[in-house]
């Protein structure tokens, strides 16, 4: 590969090209938007539960039925985990997918 | 049980690094105490095979470790499941697996807190820097800060706060390991510390990111089918039923039902916030993690390794949490592994121990030896990419970059990474031994408050804003490294309890709520002030670089294989 930093005129040239892209637009919009939601999803689960740690942990040891002793924690605590599981493999699909292909066609078309 | 017979121990002991956070909350696991036990043959000879095991691949390696990008980055040929085991194996240090199982058998809930806050910084990496990282990168983090910034200046801080953290987290694992081998193997400190650091020079000298990779993955294996024949064996106990486990361990344990629910590790809601900003943007800054964004062909891989690694840590932590529950019902239940008599909680050995013993209740002498073993190949793989990150802050970022200004050939620039991986060993064993008897919680909790506040701002600045200027960015960084190492040394972990005064001046544990955002405000003031012709060509080279980081133009095919 070319030199870091520094990138040769041929990658200029096509860079250019992309920038008129209307398809790298849409990339670029598209996949900020779901990586910025995710994140924020992500961000308000944990953060929403370390809060209610900080300020409310009486609620977490609430008892799910009169007749156990399961508290509600339980399930809050393995579901943040699970979360965060999850949210990244929304992500990978749809960028292993949908975005990698939007991408192989920009580039394609700026050769 | 021969071991047993002798351990009577005091304190909370080694697994206490990743009690990181409970350590420093609940002020102070001292990790010096641990007392040596009898020789364990069953654990030494598993271990045995694990080493020739991985030396055997590292022979292998080595014949294929020729250009800097095997060095650092295995060519690039870790498919995208290897490398989320390897990263994986990375994550899980000796340290999560018994410490945070022996967290929940003191405490109960407390323990899944801290799991949860190692975790949710996994998908934050892959949605906003994996994909970038992937895509500007070549074998560091420096190399994304560095993109269109000053070469000279910004690598050189990269490299700096890159070498501060693995430092820092190599005395952590040093420690831990040589108190870890006293108690499970019967060794001394010293030997074990030296052992240690042989292991991993040779495997990162020689075998360099192939034959790391190759550790960690299969520690990774052993790790995860250990953790789950145990807590498939506590399940069974219970004929597969949370309840019934439940039920037993508010019987058993000494906080009854407290145990059910969130209790006195996290009291303080500034505490808690920071420590989930240090874990959390920690993670992201970790530069033996960030690494592993380079060992796969592509972007693609690369998200790929991200999923899988955060879907086997999640399931791991899962595990711990069952194991810690099962500790407190077929552990603490049973007068052989305890030091002073049912009704007590405290085992043989320290607290620590909880998985250790759990492992004998459900397998026996030659379970628990493989465990063992297990827990201390577990600290090899880690020390071993900690090293080669090291070693390639070191090589890659200050020595070519840096003193060669990029005119370094191939050859030279690996011969340098490998001096640097046998210094380091080097240092990382004298560390050990300087550090036997301290706390290391403050250790561990500045390694995660550096990473956090010095690389996690400015490596999300160069990829995200356009107007970061090198000026911004070293000041900015500064401003985090230095305010993130002074506020650790002025709280209570260190001021109190190493130098012995009265009263800690930052009266909280973590820095990370306020050092974070300082230095994401101080790289934004120096950059806007900074008006320099260079700072404008900076700027200007901003558009180049997020076509690049957006679709990897120019970065495929990036490391030359």
């Amino acid at each position: 590969m070319s030199s870091h930093g520094k990138p040769s005129a041929a990658n200029l040239a096509s860079a250019e090209h992309i920038r008129n892209n209307p398809k790298f637009k849409e990339l670029v919009a598209k996949r900020n938007a779901f990586a910025w939601t995710l994140s924020v999803i992500m961000l308000a689960i944990y953060f929403g539960f370390i809060l209610i740690i900080a300020f409310n942990k009486a609620w977490l040891g609430t008892l799910l039925s009169s007749a156990g002793v399961t508290t509600i924690g339980f399930p809050i605590g393995v579901g943040v985990i699970l979360s965060a599981i999850a949210l990244t493999g929304i992500y990978v699909y749809r960028a292993n997918g949908e975005f990698d292909e939007m991408n192989r066609q920009i580039i394609e078309e700026s050769r | 049980m021969k071991m047993t017979k002798t351990a009577i121990a005091s304190t909370l002991a080694f697994g206490g690094m990743a009690l990181l956070a409970t350590a420093a909350l609940a002020a102070g696991a001292d990790m010096g105490n641990a007392q040596k036990q009898e020789t364990n043959w069953h654990a030494i000879i598993m271990f045995v095979i694990f080493v020739g095991a991985t030396l055997g691949i590292t022979y292998w390696a080595a014949g294929r470790t020729k250009t800097a990008a095997d060095f650092y980055a295995a060519g690039g040929g870790i498919t995208g499941f290897q490398n989320g085991l390897a990263i994986a194996g990375d994550y899980m240090s000796a340290a999560s697996f018994l410490g945070i199982s022996a967290l929940v058998y003191g405490s109960g809930y407390d323990g899944l807190i801290f799991s949860v806050g190692w975790l949710v910084g996994w998908p934050i990496i892959l949605f906003l820097i994996a994909e970038r990282l992937r895509n500007l990168g070549k074998y560091t983090f420096a190399d994304v800060c560095g993109y269109r910034l000053a070469r000279t200046p910004i690598r050189t801080f990269a490299a700096t706060g890159s070498l501060i953290v693995v430092i820092f987290y190599l005395i952590g694992q040093m420690v831990g390991a040589g108190q870890l081998i006293k108690l499970l193997f019967g060794m001394d400190y010293l030997y074990a510390v030296i052992v240690v650091g042989a292991l991993m020079m040779i495997y990162v000298t020689f075998g360099g990111m192939v034959a790391t990779t190759w550790v960690q993955i299969i520690k990774a294996c052993l790790l995860l089918g250990g953790a789950t024949f145990i807590a498939l064996g506590v399940m069974y106990n219970f004929g597969f039923s949370f309840e019934k486990l439940f039920v037993k361990a508010i019987e058993v344990h000494p906080k009854k039902v407290a145990i059910m629910a969130p209790g006195a590790l996290v009291t303080n809601p500034v505490d808690a916030i920071s420590l989930g900003m240090a874990l959390m943007f920690g993670t992201a800054g970790l530069p033996h993690i960030l690494m592993r964004f380079f060992t796969v062909p592509d972007a693609r891989e690369a998200r790929k390794s991200v999923f899988y690694a955060t879907g086997f840590i999640g399931y791991f932590y899962i595990l711990t949490f069952i194991i810690g529950f099962g500790a407190i019902t077929l552990v603490a239940t049973n007068p052989e592994y305890l030091a002073k008599g049912l009704g007590s909680l405290d085992l043989k050995g320290g607290n620590n121990m909880a998985a250790v013993w759990l492992a004998h209740a459900i397998g026996g002498n030659l379970f628990l030896g493989f465990i063992s073993a297990v827990a201390f190949a577990t600290i090899l793989a880690v020390v071993s990419g900690l090293t080669l990150a090291g070693a390639s802050a070191i090589s890659h970022d200050l020595y070519a970059s840096v003193i060669m200004h990029g005119q370094a050939t191939e050859g030279k620039e690996v011969t340098v990474s490998k001096i640097s991986s046998i210094a380091l060993g080097i240092v990382a064993v004298l560390l050990g031994l300087i550090f036997e008897k301290q706390n290391v919680a403050f250790i561990v909790a500045l390694t995660f408050s550096v990473a956090a506040s010095a690389n996690f701002p400015v490596l999300i600045l160069s990829m995200f804003w356009g107007g970061l200027t090198t000026r911004g960015a070293v000041l900015g960084g500064m401003i985090g490294l230095l305010m993130s190492v002074i506020m650790v040394v002025l709280s209570k972990a260190v001021w109190v309890q190493s130098f012995g005064f009265k009263e800690a001046l930052f009266p909280f544990a973590y820095p990370a709520l306020f050092s974070v955002p300082a230095a994401f405000f101080f790289s934004w003031l120096f950059s806007i002030m900074d008006n320099s012709p260079q700072a404008q060509a900076e700027r200007a080279a901003y558009e180049a670089q997020s076509i690049r980081s957006e679709t990897g133009l120019g970065a495929e095919g990036a490391a030359s294989h």
